[in-house]
């Protein structure tokens, strides 16, 4: 009958008390696996926070997903109501009683109808209870909610001797038990029922503040295991109860070298060429009508079209619109969201609390596993908590992304044109890059300036792009810095201009002086020609002289010659 | 006093201990007193038979249950106040 423990992956293993896993979302990792096995749980609140939903869930969950069968006493609701009300969660309560996986027991105590006289006890409530567990082999036992036998019955000391017989008996039965305890002034229930259950109690909170409410659930107490202690806000949807456990600010989280793009080349290219990190927070602040939005886009974008999935939380316009604007920037997101690639989440911010945001948020995110998350834009938020409480929140988003290794992209709006070092939520300091764009007035315009504040474990870029938002898309263009400063837009249009005339200017002259060099290069070298032709006219001047001489030398000879040979005949 | 109909009066214990014993003879002895060849009690050990606690709305032990004439009421405790039990089964006016 022993339970299986669901233990989380810890290295060492303590022993520790055997617990029942309740099935409910978050519950189990905030228990560290459940409630205590065998052991009654004391689940308290004001009316109306979830208590008879919880301890529901805890029996419907426990006959479907853990074959445990359970026992639901209900002291306030019968039991034909309370399957009606919890029909729109999708628990079919009949069916699980045809099938004998769960036992709802109506116990009506009416005063009107009850007289006391002498003495008794609450043996019929233990044969009932006895009855309907051993019925259906019960492993879980629910009573909702124990202080109606306070208003029915006069006798409270009897009925307090009664109350701690009875949790000794579910003790000895070795039923799991949830009792649900109204909530009384400056205690935990108006009947003190947490001095009887000593083992683990609950409390189940729902405070509106600013007009919004959130729910909370806190352990108050849990013998004998460690459990989180905070107060843990939970959400009742058409899911049933989902409590967000605020994920470790441990900072042991896996990272990754991995790049993703940003959809932007120009950008991608001042991110040391290859984007941001996989996984990485990356804030895009900047004044209204900055193009914060067009950058958020361009980014799903890019996610969807790389295969990858994308959630887009809008605080701001609706799915429709955002769709329709980024059209007229040539990004076609509509087909994305057809291939499901794309999933819009749009809500105002003052539809719920900052928790509750961040339950619905925690919750789309694990069903839909996005590679990417876009916030658009936190600075919203602001309107249903303080700083403190969204930056908060953001920490906890941040750090449950970074441990799914999801990117996420937040929008900021910043209300002032002075760059400040420090955001409005200032969560400047939480993400790993931080682009700023903002408004360069100059010149009768305004054009957009964007630049890399921060980026964490990479090479970019320090200097300042002018962000063009045309009707094909983004791009950056390299803002003209001249003497007269940064210049952007027309002005640097007109400066690129001038320039270009300058060039051609400067074309024309260089190329007036090539041509004035070949006409003299011409004229040199028809000179040196005619030179060469002079020279080689002196020369063949000078060798016939020298052939005459030579001649005449040869010729003079030759007479001499003969004239010594005739003189030696004559002498003969 | 006069009643016309027959009281159908179930009691519920669970096994002979002594209140149940002292609810009994309490019962009895003002049924007797009270409404003597009208009544009926039928007394159910819910030891034995469990399944019919849930029923009539059994919580505490011993429940004396008037099931005739109707509305129903219940009597919890041993009935050792004869003014209550008599008040409570309507059969002296309050």
């Amino acid at each position: 009958m022993s339970k299986v423990q669901k233990k989380e992956s810890t290295t060492i293993h303590h022993p520790t008390l055997a617990k029942t896993p309740t099935g409910i979302n978050g519950l189990d990792e905030i228990t560290g696996g459940g409630l205590p096995f065998g052991r009654p749980t004391l689940v308290c609140g004001d009316a109306g926070c979830g208590k008879t939903l919880m301890s529901l869930e805890f029996i419907v969950r426990g006959a479907i997903e853990f074959n445990e069968p359970g026992v639901f006493i209900a002291f306030e609701e019968k039991a034909s109501e309370l399957s009606a009300n919890v029909a729109s969660l999708g628990f079919d309560l009949d069916k699980l009683q045809a099938q004998k996986k769960i036992k709802i027991d109506h116990v009506h105590i009416d005063r009107a109808e009850i007289e006391e006289t002498g003495e008794y006890d609450l043996d019929g409530l233990f044969i009932r209870l006895n009855y309907a567990i051993d019925s259906i082999g019960a492993k879980r036992v629910v009573l909702d909610t124990l202080e109606n036998l306070f208003s029915g019955l006069n006798n409270q000391a009897l009925l307090r001797a009664e109350l701690r017989r009875l949790f000794h008996w579910l003790k000895d039965k070795g039923v799991t038990a949830i009792i649900t305890g109204e909530r009384g002034d400056g205690k935990l229930t108006r009947q003190g029922l947490e001095e009887y259950v000593s083992d683990c109690v609950i409390l189940l909170d729902h405070r509106v503040i600013n007009q919004i409410s959130t729910r909370r659930l806190r352990i108050v107490k849990y013998r004998g295991t460690v459990h989180g202690t905070n107060e843990y806000p939970f959400l009742i949807d058409e899911d049933g109860i989902s409590v967000l456990p605020v994920t470790s600010l441990k900072l042991e989280k896996p990272v990754s070298s991995d790049r993703v793009s940003s959809g932007i080349p120009a950008l991608d290219k001042m991110l040391d060429e290859k984007g941001f990190f996989k996984g990485s927070s990356v804030l895009v602040s900047g004044t209204a009508g900055t193009g914060k939005t067009s950058i958020a886009a361009y980014f799903a974008s890019e996610t969807c079209r790389s295969g990858g999935r994308c959630i887009y939380f809008a605080f701001e316009e609706s799915p429709r619109q955002i769709v329709r604007n980024m059209h007229s920037i040539g990004v076609d997101l509509q087909q994305y969201v057809d291939k499901d690639l794309l999933k819009f989440y749009a809500s105002r911010p003052t539809l719920h609390g900052l928790e509750m945001h961040l339950v619905s948020m925690y919750k789309l995110i694990k069903q839909f596993k996005p590679k990417v998350v876009i916030l658009d834009p936190i600075t919203n938020l602001i309107t249903v908590g303080s700083v403190s409480e969204v930056k908060s929140m953001l920490i906890r988003l941040i750090d449950f992304l970074q441990e799914e290794q999801i990117t996420v992209m937040f929008t900021a709006l910043t209300l002032n044109t002075i760059v400040s070092e420090q955001t409005d939520e200032g969560v400047s300091s939480l993400v790993d890059a931080w682009l700023l764009v903002r408004d360069i007035e100059y010149n009768g315009e305004r054009n957009r300036g964007m630049y890399i504040m921060k980026s964490r474990g990479m090479k970019h870029s320090n200097q300042v792009r002018e962000f063009v938002i045309t009707d094909k898309g983004l791009d950056l263009v390299d803002v003209y810095l001249g003497p007269e400063g940064v210049l952007t837009g027309s002005a640097r249009e007109a400066q690129i201009l001038q320039e270009q005339t300058g060039e051609v200017l400067r074309d024309y002259a260089t190329g007036r002086k090539d041509r004035g060099i070949m006409r003299k290069r011409k004229v040199l070298e028809a000179k040196i020609s005619s030179l060469q032709t002079e020279f080689e006219s002196v020369e063949e001047e000078l060798n016939k002289t020298y052939q005459e001489e030579e001649l005449i030398k040869q010729v003079a000879e030759k007479t001499r010659d003969e004239m010594t040979h005739l003189r030696r005949e004559g002498k003969k | 006093m006069t009643v016309d109909k027959k009281y159908e009066l179930r009691l519920y214990i669970a096994g002979k201990t002594a209140k149940s014993v002292a609810a009994l003879q309490n019962l009895k002895k003002y049924c007797e007193e009270h409404l003597k060849g009208q009544y009926k009690i039928e007394v159910i050990d819910l030891l034995v038979q469990p399944q019919l606690a849930e029923g009539d709305q059994i919580f505490a032990i011993p429940t004396l249950v008037r099931k005739v004439p109707e509305p129903i009421r219940k009597i919890i405790g041993d009935l050792s106040n004869e003014e209550k039990v008599l008040v409570g089964l309507n059969i002296r006016p309050a």
